[in-house]
C-alpha cells in the first residue's frame, strides 16, 4: 500500500508569499550582522568579509529554493470522510483527520497574507497534537472549505474526543 | 438577597472542624507578613504588640472563612458560596461530574476531615468546571464521594442519592451500600527500595539549597562567623582534591537516596488501585498527606508503563493511565509507584481487562532504524570532542579537555544501541503499542478507538531511506503516540489497522509491491 498525495495544490501566490516571508527573516540577520559587526563585536566585524557573503549566498538558496520546493509539496484534500493535507520541505507530513473527529475550523489572515489575497485554514480536533493546517490557500478557496467543513461538523456534531 | 431567602434551607456549612484549620493555615499564609510586623515593631519596643494584632487578625480572617462559606448538593447541581465581600457563587452540574478527589493533609486527618475536589474533566485551566469543599468530615467527603462518581457513571442504578433527588437536605445521605472493589494493586513495602532510584530527592535538595543560601544571603549571615561550620569545611578542603570531590559526591548521592526514599514513603504509603463496579478505578495513597483519586474508565484509553534509566537497572517501572482530562502533571493518572516491572505489566493487563497489548511481543523497526540511531547519536556526541578541539586550538585550552570529550563518542554508541533495542511497536487487540527511548522508556498501548487522526512524518534523510514516523494522534494522555523509523509501507498498515479506512482511502497500489522485508523478531 502506498499514499497518493493529497488532490487539490494551494494557491500558486504562495510561493511569492513564502519567498517574502523568509527573505524578511534574512534581511533581519543581516542587519544584526551588520550593527553588532560593526559596533559591539569586533570580532564579527573582523569576519564580515567572509560571514556576509556565506549569508547572503545562504539567504539567496533559501529564498529561491525553499518556496518552490514548498509550493511542489503543500497540498490538501477534503472528502466526505476525512480531511488530508501534505506541507512541509526539508521535513514533510501527511495528516488525516475523519470529519467525524473535526472540532473547529478558523481562517487566518496575517498583514503579509492579506496582501497576496491568501488565508491559512487550520482544522483542529480534540487531540493538541493534531491540529491540520493548510498554508496560502487562496481566500476564496478558504472560506468555502471552511463554510464546507464548519457545516459537515456541526452535522457529525457528537463530543469528539 | 432574595436568591438567598429561596434556598437558604438547602445550604449548609462545611465542617465545623474548619475552625480549628482556617485560623491556622491563614497564620501559616501571613508568617512572613507577621514577622515582618514583628521586625518592623522592634524599633518602637512594640513588636510583640504588632506581631499580635497581626496575628489576631489572621485568625479572625481564617473564622470568617467558614462562616462565609456554604454549599448546597441539589439534585442536579452542586453550588458553593464563599467570600466576605467579595461574593462568589460557583456551580457544577452533577452529571458532568467526571472526578471527585479526597485529599486530606496532616492538619485535616487529626481532626477527621477531608477536602474534596470535584471537577468536571472539561477544561483543565480554567477556573469554571471545578469546585472544592475543604473540609468536610472524611465519612461524609467519602460519602459524597461515592454517591457523585457513581451516580455520574450511570452505569446501574445509583444507590444512595436517586432515591432522594428532592430532598437534598438530609445530609449526610446514607451511605450506599459497600459494593465489592476489585483490588488491582497493593503497595508492597519492599518496593522502598526502589525509591533512591526515582530521583525525587534531587528536586527537593535543589529547593533546599535555594531556600538556605537565599536566606543566608538575605540575612547577611556568614557561615565562616560559625566555628564548627569553619572546620569542617576546611577540613574537607584541606584533603587532596580526589578526596575532597570524592566526599562531596558521597554526600550528594547518599542526600538525594535518603530524600527520594523518603519522598517515596511520603507519596505512596498505602497505595492501593482498586476497580469499583461503576466504571472507576480509584487510587488511593499518602502517608500523612492522603489522597483519593479516581479515574473513569470510559475516559480510560490506554496506559503507559514508563521505565526511567535507574528504575530499568534495578528492574523496575511505574505505571500510568492514558485518560482524556487529565494531564500527568498533577499527579493524577499515576496507577502504580514504581515497583517491579513483573508488576507493573500485571497492573497494566488488569487495566485494560486484556494481558495481550501489556506483554505482546513488539515488532522491531530494521535495520535502517538502528542505523538511523547511530547516526543521530554519534553526531550529536561528535559535537563535545570538535568544541573541545576548537578549544584547544582557539583558545589555547588544554588539549586533555578535547581528549576527555571523546568519551562521548562511546556513550553516544551505547545510547544509539539501547534506544534501537526499546524501539518496537504492534498491534493487539484493537491497542497500538509503542515502545521506545532510553534515558526514560515508555511502552504505551493505545485503544484504537481513541485514535483521532493519523500523522506520517518524513525527514529529508527518512525519505532517502524510505521511513517513516507514525503518529497516531488522541486527546488522551500526551495527545500522540509515534511508531518512529519504520518502512514507509509498514507505517501505512499500522494506521490502517489503528483506524481503519482513514488511510485507505487515499491509498494507491505499492509502486514497488515488494512484501515487507523486516523480519518479526521477539525483543529480549
Amino acid at each position: 500500500m502506498d499514499l497518493r498525495p493529497p488532490s487539490e495544490r494551494v494557491s500558486p501566490r504562495a510561493k511569492r508569499y513564502w519567498a517574502l516571508r523568509a527573505a524578511a527573516g534574512w534581511i533581519v540577520v543581516v542587519a544584526l550582522e551588520l550593527v553588532l559587526g560593526l559596533t559591539a563585536w569586533p570580532w564579527l566585524g573582523d569576519a564580515l568579509p567572509v560571514v556576509l557573503p556565506v549569508t547572503v549566498v545562504a539567504a539567496l538558496a533559501h529564498v529561491i529554493v525553499m518556496p518552490r520546493w514548498r509550493f511542489h509539496v503543500h497540498r490538501w484534500e477534503s472528502t466526505d470522510t476525512a480531511v488530508y493535507t501534505q506541507s512541509g520541505w526539508f521535513d514533510q507530513e501527511r495528516r488525516i483527520a475523519p470529519l467525524s473527529r473535526i472540532q473547529t475550523v478558523d481562517t487566518e489572515r496575517g498583514p503579509l497574507e492579506q496582501i497576496f489575497a491568501l488565508a491559512t485554514v487550520t482544522v483542529t480536533t480534540a487531540s493538541a497534537a493534531g491540529p491540520l493546517k493548510i498554508h496560502g490557500l487562496d481566500a476564496d478557496v478558504a472560506q468555502e472549505l471552511v463554510d464546507r467543513l464548519t457545516k459537515v461538523a456541526a452535522a457529525a456534531r457528537d463530543d469528539a474526543t | 438577597m432574595s436568591a438567598d431567602a429561596v434556598d437558604t434551607a438547602g445550604w449548609q456549612r462545611l465542617s465545623p472542624r474548619m475552625l480549628l484549620i482556617h485560623p491556622v493555615n491563614e497564620l501559616i499564609r501571613l508568617a512572613p507578613a507577621l514577622l515582618g510586623l514583628f521586625i518592623a515593631g522592634i524599633g518602637s519596643g512594640q513588636g510583640v504588640i504588632f506581631a499580635a494584632g497581626g496575628a489576631a487578625l489572621a485568625v479572625a480572617l481564617g473564622l470568617t472563612r467558614w462562616f462565609t462559606t456554604t454549599y448546597w448538593i441539589g439534585p442536579d447541581q452542586i453550588q458553593l458560596r464563599s467570600g466576605l465581600l467579595k461574593r462568589e457563587l460557583r456551580s457544577v452540574s452533577r452529571d458532568r461530574v467526571r472526578t471527585v478527589d479526597v485529599t486530606a493533609n496532616l492538619m485535616h486527618r487529626i481532626l477527621g476531615v477531608a477536602k474534596v475536589d470535584i471537577g468536571t474533566g472539561r477544561n483543565d485551566r480554567g477556573r469554571d468546571g471545578s469546585l472544592a469543599l475543604n473540609g468536610l468530615e472524611a465519612g461524609d467527603a467519602a460519602a459524597l464521594r461515592a454517591t457523585l462518581l457513581h451516580r455520574a457513571a450511570a452505569a446501574q442504578p445509583a444507590p444512595a442519592v436517586a432515591s432522594e433527588p428532592g430532598a437534598p437536605t438530609t445530609w449526610p445521605p446514607p451511605a450506599p451500600p459497600a459494593e465489592p472493589e476489585d483490588e488491582l494493586a497493593r503497595l508492597d513495602p519492599r518496593w522502598i527500595r526502589y525509591g533512591p532510584f526515582t530521583l525525587s530527592g534531587l528536586v527537593t535538595i535543589g529547593v533546599v539549597a535555594a531556600v538556605i543560601a537565599r536566606i543566608v544571603s538575605e540575612a547577611h549571615i556568614d557561615p565562616e562567623d560559625y566555628g564548627p561550620f569553619r572546620e569542617g569545611v576546611r577540613t574537607v578542603t584541606d584533603m587532596p582534591l580526589g578526596v575532597t570531590i570524592l566526599i562531596a559526591v558521597v554526600v550528594v548521592l547518599a542526600l538525594v537516596a535518603l530524600l527520594s526514599t523518603i519522598g517515596y514513603v511520603l507519596a505512596y504509603w498505602d497505595f492501593r488501585l482498586t476497580r469499583h463496579p461503576g466504571g472507576t478505578l480509584h487510587v488511593v495513597r499518602g502517608l500523612l498527606t492522603t489522597r483519593a483519586t479516581s479515574i473513569e474508565e470510559r475516559r480510560l484509553h490506554g496506559v503507559t508503563v514508563t521505565r526511567p534509566f535507574l528504575l530499568r537497572l534495578v528492574g523496575a517501572a511505574r505505571c500510568s493511565a492514558i485518560a482524556t482530562g487529565l494531564r500527568g502533571a498533577r499527579g493524577g493518572s499515576l496507577l502504580l509507584p514504581p515497583a517491579p516491572v513483573a508488576q507493573a505489566d500485571r497492573v497494566a493487563a488488569a487495566v485494560l481487562a486484556d494481558p495481550a497489548p501489556a506483554t505482546a511481543a513488539l515488532r522491531r523497526h530494521g535495520p535502517r532504524a538502528r542505523q538511523r540511531r547511530y547516526t543521530r547519536a554519534l553526531a550529536g556526541a561528535a559535537l563535545a570532542p570538535i568544541l573541545g578541539a576548537v578549544a584547544w586550538l582557539a583558545l589555547d585550552w588544554s588539549a586533555l579537555v578535547a581528549l576527555i570529550a571523546l568519551v562521548a563518542l562511546p556513550v553516544g554508541a551505547l545510547l544509539a544501541a539501547d534506544r534501537y533495542r526499546a524501539l518496537g511497536h504492534a498491534v493487539v487487540d484493537d491497542h497500538l503499542v509503542t515502545r521506545a527511548g532510553s534515558i526514560v522508556q515508555r511502552r504505551s498501548a493505545l485503544a484504537t478507538g481513541g485514535v483521532i487522526g493519523i500523522t506520517i512524518r518524513r525527514s529529508f534523510f527518512q525519505r532517502r531511506v524510505g521511513l517513516a514516523t507514525l503518529e497516531a494522534t488522541t486527546a488522551a494522555g500526551v495527545q500522540h503516540y509515534a511508531v518512529r523509523d519504520v518502512e514507509h509501507g509498514q507505517a501505512l498498515d499500522v494506521a490502517e489497522q489503528v483506524a481503519p479506512g482513514l488511510v485507505s482511502a487515499f491509498a494507491v497500489p505499492s509502486r514497488r509491491g515488494l512484501a515487507d522485508p523486516l523480519p518479526e523478531l521477539r525483543h529480549p
